[in-house]
């Protein structure tokens, strides 16, 4: 099966900072990778590079067999994305927020669309609210309804849950589980939230310093690496790629 | 370019409108303000001077050209700093608009509110001081054109410039209309502009359409040769804008200074 994204070679630098560093990947269909690190480890510079807004130093992304660098707009029509830094514009309602990204994406039937993913995501209330007023974890869902939109083979989300409580945490995961089990999509998913990621994740890359240092299935990643849980090897993971820098200052 | 996505940015607009009547006020008030200000005006010097010169024509016919090519560049720029006011880059460009695209909607956008203003001036100019376009004759197709198409090229680049530069430099864009007003000719002959001046206005497309103006007024015929090098000369404006502008997009895609718009403030 032809995964729906191929990250080979990756590179972005700054200067003389190597912020990813000669990464590679795969994401395949209907399945759920969890890109983990510290802060500054490059994984949202990754996601950026994948979306098409970041130009990468070397290396190159292929979504659903689609050259990002060759064919742009093609490739970004079967992608979408969530971010909590990156919120809707507030000025407008959730429905009008909805429409305008649909016709972006060019999708076909907007108005059913709309309507189903209004129902979906527990915003039929909202719709004509403007979406700077709704709170974090509606504005939230208003982010997951529009990464859905186009129905995505390959949907990013980069700390989707971050801002939201627990218990709507848990029923947005579960919800973005089963919308990409229905679609055949895959997900690249990055978290601080450890438990989340052992509960959604197929498999989990751990990066430091722009460089994937663990690649594996979260229980056998934990079991292999003698750790009490996910977040221990996180901890530990993240420390031992700091030491050397600490040393050097 | 696709229809839908380049209609998505102007829809965008439209909802920013219909949910916030206000922002209808600046495309209207402050013309119709320069209007009913430099009317008065004209009609106290054509007091004074008489009926031998036109200064309805020369003097508020001027003003009203100006305002509009000052709408035009300011209907595509506000439309471009609305993405920069809600930090929208990321999502704006992360989805498969092209360049084409999202310029086309920012034109478009341009064009409807500039003409919203346009006949807001024509309507209080025409009613409240007798000025009629129809003096001009069939000059004022290539007058509007050349206008219409130096406004959008000043747009584009000043979207390119704030790109470029950040948000703060927004205070940069909104002068220069005014900066160039003086170089243009808008109110007198470039003839009585010193050299080093001339030289800058026979390089704006404008100061054709002022001239051939006061041609017209003066009894002479449109001057269609330079009408016609006004045109392809704006229209030249308007492909190195373009390219400034895709070129600015470029750097920003190469250094991520679109993912940063958004994500300035993300750890």
């Amino acid at each position: 099966m032809e995964p729906v994204l191929a990250v080979t070679g990756l590179r972005k630098t700054f200067g003389a900072l190597r912020a990813v560093d000669d990464i590679s990947f795969e994401v395949r269909p209907g399945e759920i990778v969890g890109l983990v690190g510290p802060n500054g480890a490059g994984k949202t510079t990754t996601i950026n590079m994948i979306l098409g807004v970041l130009q990468p130093t070397a290396g190159g992304v292929t979504i659903d067999g689609v050259d990002l660098a060759r064919h742009r707009s093609q490739a970004l029509a079967q992608t979408n994305f969530a971010a909590t830094y990156a919120p809707l514009p507030g000025n407008l309602s959730v429905q009008q927020n909805l429409r305008v990204f649909g016709m972006i994406y060019g999708v076909a039937g907007l108005t059913a669309r709309i309507e189903a993913l209004l129902a979906e995501y527990d915003l039929v209330s909202h719709r004509a609210t403007k979406t700077g007023v709704l709170s974090s974890g509606e504005q939230t869902r208003v982010t997951l309804a529009k990464a859905m939109l186009n129905s995505p083979k390959l949907l990013l989300l980069d700390e989707p849950t971050a801002s939201i409580d627990p218990a709507t945490a848990q029923r947005m995961r579960r919800h973005i589980v089963e919308a990409a089990e229905k679609a055949g999509a895959g997900i690249l998913w990055t978290s601080h939230n450890m438990y989340e990621v052992a509960e959604v994740c197929d498999r989990v890359l751990f990066m430091s310093r722009g460089r994937v240092l663990l690649a594996g299935e979260p229980a056998a990643l934990v079991a292999e690496h003698k750790a009490k849980s996910l977040e221990a090897l996180f901890i530990s993971v993240a420390n031992e790629a700091l030491e050397p820098q600490e040393q050097a200052s | 370019m696709r229809a839908s996505a380049t209609f998505a940015i102007v829809l965008r607009q439209v909802f920013l409108l219909r949910g916030s009547p206000t922002r209808l006020l600046p495309m209207v008030a402050w013309v119709a303000i320069d209007i009913v200000l430099w009317g008065f005006i004209t009609r106290y010097l054509g007091a004074l001077t008489g009926p031998r010169v036109n200064l309805v024509a020369t003097l508020l016919g001027a003003v009203l050209l100006w305002d509009f090519l000052a709408r035009v560049m300011q209907g595509v720029t506000t439309a471009f700093f609305e993405d920069v006011w809600s930090r929208n880059f990321l999502n704006i460009f992360a989805t498969p608009l092209t360049i084409a695209d999202y310029l086309g909607g920012l034109v478009i956008t341009g064009v409807c509110t500039s003409l919203l203003g346009l006949a807001v001036m024509l309507t209080l100019a025409t009613a409240a001081f007798g000025l009629s376009f129809l003096a001009y004759g069939a000059a004022m197709i290539p007058f509007f054109l050349v206008l219409f198409v130096t406004g959008i090229s000043l747009g584009v680049l000043g979207a390119a410039i704030v790109l470029r530069l950040g948000p703060a430099s927004e205070w940069l864009i909104w002068p220069i209309p005014s900066l160039l007003s003086p170089f243009a000719g808008v109110f007198y002959p470039l003839a009585v502009l010193p050299g080093w001046m001339q030289a800058i206005g026979h390089a704006l497309p404008p100061a054709y359409v002022f001239e051939g103006m006061r041609a017209i007024v003066a009894g002479h015929p449109a001057p269609a040769g330079t009408l016609a090098f006004a045109v392809g000369l704006s229209g030249l404006y308007l492909l190195a804008a373009c390219w400034i502008f895709a070129r600015v997009y470029r750097f920003a895609l190469r250094t991520g200074l679109i993912a940063r718009y958004s994500a300035e403030s993300a750890s």
